[in-house]
């Protein structure tokens, strides 16, 4: 589009004039908001408050659980996205939809009914009672609400990368003398690796923010199954605003890192499939 | 972030594969199996949970359950919160798309960037920075022990004229608005920006009018993706929980959403209740999935 293009399609200054105020008063003046509050407190009273060993306790389980979470998604996620592409089977259509659950699914429905599910008298927990597994209200019970959020994630950064794959390279391993597990480890795995470091980290900072479906499953045992968002609301129930916003701009630093190796990792993903 | 949520800009297909690509029998076989054993357990399990609990004690006590005045209160409010929030976005949306698209300024990428942010936001801080920024109020005592956080002078007017936003309406809607604030920008910018600007120029040189060109010309080629959009927006902002639950204040009747409904029948045990409230929510979800399918058959039946 050149300078002179710029005179003939009319509505530049209020589109992009709308554009900007609504996100300034919507995003980024309550976003800044958490950042200026905390640069009033002290570095002590800060530093005393993310790093008091309830909440690097809650760190410790919302980073684990995300982490493990969004590696068994990568994994099924994986094999969930090349069936789905590959295999043509009756009612795929049907998969492929509810494949998009956890992104329609209100968090608080996910979390009573995965709740439900896994308590010692529910379906799954009673299979596991007998041997003294328990999963709901424990660390797996986090692990398991985390994973229903993600799996969607890494499911929809792969299947278009699958879909897009050029079946000449397969082709020509296989005419190479390459048998088929060869073939998929080294030409279509390494093709398909930065979709799916993309979906992990999509999948991980999902997780990491994850509010609705954890709180119901996971107890909210301090220092055990108390997941750092929680703490975040049971500092303001307690007035406790200085704390909470400490807390917070710890976390919004960690996702907007996140966010950052995403974008990284989209524009590798871009020019890998670009070659 | 967002670029994960699905998007229609995306191709689908199967061509027959030669012999030398396809998998083995047994490969299929137990791939689709594990594939589909994994949906079923995270996926489909869940979902048929909740309509199972809320049926547990009958169909009379289900209905005896949704029949309740402040179900009734929250649902409504849910669809006011909705019914704000995506005509909000949809508009912004339809702005950014056009200016991103249409134009060429620095700071662009700068500008998509920052519309994707309040995806990479917890939903629990999206709720939490409207408390800072608006302050101290509220009813029942909530936070109003609290120092003032920010912008005293703003705040203490607020006071003044008596306007609540934190634990009333109007701080629901907000953080409603800021968490489904990507969905419909997301899906129009790639749109409008693959579809180029050639129809608006033939639109404009032939002498219409700015106005009349985005609604003949540029509305009737973004339509699917617009729908597409709106579909997801509304999902999110009917289903938000964490956000609307640091704002809202739980005050039954007045500032509970039918998520928030859910988890106060729950904490009370009252699980028939609780799980028929969900249900409801639960076919909402359905109804989006559905919708979301037929866009996208419609949209790859016109690109056909």
């Amino acid at each position: 589009m050149s300078r002179s293009h710029r005179s003939v399609i009319p509505g530049f200054g209020l589109s992009l004039g709308l554009t900007v105020t609504y996100l300034s008063l919507i995003v980024l003046l309550p976003l800044s908001a958490a950042f200026i509050k905390t640069a009033g407190m002290t570095w002590e009273h800060f530093w005393d408050t993310v790093a008091s060993p309830r909440v690097v306790a809650s760190y410790r389980i919302s980073f684990l659980a995300s982490f493990a979470a969004a590696l068994v998604n990568c994994v099924f996620g994986l094999v969930v996205a090349w069936v789905l592409v590959r295999y043509p089977f009756p009612g795929r259509r049907v998969v492929d939809a509810l494949v998009d659950l956890p992104f329609a699914l209100p968090t608080a429905v996910a979390g009573i009914a995965l709740t439900a599910l896994y308590a010692p008298n529910g379906w799954i927990g009673s299979l596991f009672e007998p041997y003294g597994i328990k999963i709901a209200f424990t660390e797996i019970g986090v692990f398991i609400a985390l994973t229903f959020i993600g799996l969607p994630f890494v499911v929809r950064t792969l299947q278009p990368i699958i879909e897009e794959l050029e079946p000449e390279f397969e082709e020509a391993s296989a005419s190479l003398g390459a048998n088929r597990w060869q073939t998929i480890r080294r030409v279509i795995f390494p093709q398909l690796l930065p979709a799916l470091l993309t979906g992990f980290a999509m999948a991980f900072a999902r997780a990491l923010g994850e509010y609705g479906s954890v709180v119901f499953i996971s107890g909210n045992m301090p220092m055990r199954t108390e997941i750092t968002p929680l703490l975040i609301i049971t500092k303001l129930e307690q007035y406790d605003y200085a704390g909470a916003t400490a807390i917070a701009v710890v976390m919004l630093i960690a996702s907007f890192s996140l966010l950052l190796v995403i974008n990284l990792l989209q524009k590798w993903s871009r020019r890998h499939a670009a070659v | 972030m967002a670029s994960a949520v699905s998007s229609l800009n995306r191709s689908a297909g199967h061509a027959q594969r030669p012999l030398a690509t396809r998998d083995s029998a047994w490969v299929r076989y137990t791939l689709t199996a594990v594939a589909l054993g994994f949906l079923a357990l995270f996926l489909a399990l869940p979902l048929v949970a909740v309509f199972a609990e809320a049926l547990r004690r009958g169909v009379g006590a289900y209905f005896a359950a949704l029949n309740d005045p402040d179900g009734m209160h929250a649902l409504r409010l849910t669809l006011l919160t909705a019914a704000i929030a995506v005509p909000a976005n949809l508009v912004f949306g339809v702005a950014a798309a056009w200016a991103i698209a249409k134009f060429t300024f620095p700071g662009k990428s700068l500008l998509i960037t920052l519309i994707d942010l309040p995806f990479a936001v917890s939903p629990v801080i999206s709720g939490l920075i409207y408390v800072l920024l608006f302050g101290a109020q509220g009813w029942y005592g909530h936070y109003l022990a609290a120092e003032n956080p920010w912008f005293p002078a703003f705040q203490a007017w607020l006071i003044e004229q008596d306007i609540k936003i934190i634990f009333a309406v109007p701080g629901i809607v907000l953080a409603t608005i800021f968490v489904t604030f990507p969905f419909v920008a997301r899906e129009l910018i790639p749109l409008m920006q693959q579809q180029g600007n050639d129809e608006e120029y033939a639109a404009i040189t032939l002498g219409a009018s700015g106005w009349k060109t985005f609604w003949k010309v540029t509305l009737p080629n973004i339509k699917w993706g617009l729908f597409y959009g709106v579909i997801l927006c509304n999902a999110r902002a009917m289903g938000e929980f964490g956000a609307v639950s640091v704002v809202s204040g739980h005050i039954r009747g007045e500032t509970n959403t039918l998520p928030l409904h859910v988890e106060i029948l729950y904490n009370e045990y009252q699980f028939v209740g609780a799980f028929a409230a969900a249900s409801i929510l639960a076919l909402l979800a359905l109804v989006t999935l559905v919708l979301k399918s037929v866009v996208e058959w419609a949209h790859a039946r016109r690109r056909a």
